[in-house]
């Protein structure tokens, strides 16, 4: 077996410990890549930036801990913003398994920054996706009329003057799947509410079209979105350390690529060499 | 009858969330109609628990090979039940305890899998066989250099000044071209391709001339 036969054949453990090593290493080494924003992310700080304390913004959380690596990051982030802007938060998820996700990011964003039920409030789970972002259209409290600890929502002060979409100014879905696409036809149309989208990077690809629309205002896509958050908030969290394992690893498969489309050329080559002789 | 009654339902219970749209006095029937869909919608979640209970009990029972996973699914799922029942689900109880350092771990440590798995794939069959496969290759490698900073990192660093003041962050500019030009374009078309196809399946639907969501081939 020649070199680029073996190189063909490589046994994909080997594969898997180098993608390991390009992860693990630059977390214990950081090399600190600068991240440059781009315009989709940029809109959706400048949105919240501009609007006056005071404001209400609705965020639904609506993930699960699968996407919590690229999520988790952009929602600190997005929350720290809006909470140090005086900004009213209002959370809710359309995902069961989102419940104490969304809990627990609420609470760990507001760390020292926000109070619960004066500065923010966490409403929980519904269930019924769009009819529930439907619903709230004509009166948020039909849909919830308690919060995620069971309090009445007419009992806490921040939800006061809050009845449906056109108290909010903005609607964030921070969404692991196609919760956005319900966000924008049920809310952002009909109630021309403006719709803010954060994805994991696979699906980021698909909300471009909407964005171009102008359907929503922006787009923060992944782990890069959320760094690219970070530094306009100046706050370097796991997002921006997670740019370094990123790029190291987009690197290695890469040249991975390339060493296999190298070998599968010098085969066919000689295979067809072969042939002819 | 048995047949006519749904399809009847089904028919005006369409037309008239066309009509309310254009007409604004419908809009206390609307909301009480919305309210009746995320009321039956509630006990998907009591059927979709009954099956799972279901499916597990009956492996656990009849110790099929799957035995040892089903009985740490049912274990799992009765002590996550009983917990948030018995001591609620906010900060500090056990349920949250549990959600944040067994769920969230493992559910993570599921998906960062892909990455590996991901890596191997692109490795055996990623490959330039024709020209789509080579655009696709080409087009790939492009979006996954400039959507990290890598790659205008490296185009600074390697990059003579006068290409910098013509261009400082190129990559990141033909992967933003590729979004929004031609994979934009795609998916668009792909979408309206849907959404035209989601309207003459809803009216097929409250024509009565789609029937299956009564039932099989009926």
């Amino acid at each position: 077996m020649s070199f680029w036969e073996k190189i063909g054949s490589f046994d994909r453990r080997y594969i898997f410990a180098l993608i390991a090593l390009t992860v693990i290493v630059p977390l214990l080494i950081p090399i600190g890549m600068p991240i440059t924003t781009t315009n989709e992310v940029k809109s959706v700080y400048d949105y919240i930036d501009a609007l006056p304390p005071g404001s209400a913004i609705l965020v639904a959380l609506d993930y699960d801990p699968a996407a919590l690596a690229e999520l988790y990051p952009m929602s600190i982030a997005m929350l720290k913003h809006a909470y140090t802007k005086k900004i009213k938060v209002i959370g809710m998820t359309l995902w069961i398994t989102g419940a104490s996700l969304g809990d627990v990011v609420m609470r760990e964003a507001a760390q020292g920054i926000a109070e619960q039920d004066k500065d923010y409030a966490y409403l929980g789970f519904v269930p019924s996706g769009a009819v529930a972002i439907m619903r709230m259209g004509q009166d948020i409290s039909a849909v919830f009329n308690v919060d995620y600890s069971g309090k009445s929502i007419s009992q806490i002060p921040v939800m006061k003057g809050i009845k449906n979409y056109k108290d909010i100014s903005l609607v964030v879905d921070l969404a692991a799947g196609s919760t956005p696409e319900a966000w924008i036809a049920y809310a952002g149309t009909p109630h021309h509410v403006p719709i803010a989208i954060g994805v994991t990077a696979v699906s980021a690809v698909g909300y471009y079209p909407y964005l171009n629309a102008k359907q929503i205002i922006g787009l923060i896509g992944g782990m890069k979105g959320a760094a690219e958050y970070e530094k306009l908030i100046q706050a370097r969290g796991r997002a921006s350390v997670g740019m370094d394992s990123q790029s190291m690893t987009h690197i290695a498969i890469i040249l991975l690529i390339i060493i296999a489309n190298v070998s599968y050329f010098v085969i066919r080559r000689k295979n067809k060499k072969e042939i002819e002789s | 009858m048995k047949l006519r009654l749904p399809l009847i339902l089904c028919f005006l219970c369409g037309i008239f969330m066309i009509v309310q749209f254009f007409v604004p006095p419908f809009t206390g029937v609307y909301d009480k109609l919305l309210n009746w869909v995320m009321i039956i919608s509630i006990p998907a979640l009591v059927i979709g628990l009954t099956s799972l209970i279901k499916l597990h009990s009956n492996r656990i029972i009849r110790k099929t090979p799957n035995m040892p996973y089903s009985t740490v699914a049912f274990v799992a799922m009765i002590v996550m039940a009983l917990s948030g029942l018995i001591g609620g689900t906010g900060q500090g109880t056990w349920f949250e305890w549990m959600f944040k350092n067994i769920q969230v771990p493992m559910q993570a440590t599921m998906f960062s899998l892909l990455a590996f798995y991901i890596a191997s794939a692109a490795y055996r069959a990623f490959r330039a066989r024709t020209l789509e496969a080579t655009l696709m290759l080409v087009t790939a490698v492009l979006v996954m250099l400039a959507r990290v900073p890598i790659g205008d990192f490296l185009w600074q660093h390697v990059m003579p000044d006068s290409v910098l003041q013509w261009k400082a962050n190129l990559p990141e500019d033909v992967a933003g071209w590729i979004l929004n030009v031609p994979s934009m374009a795609a998916r668009r078309g792909i979408i309206l391709g849907i959404s035209l196809g989601a309207i003459a399946t809803s009216i097929k639907i409250i024509l009565g001339i789609e029937r299956s969501y009564m039932g099989a081939g009926e």
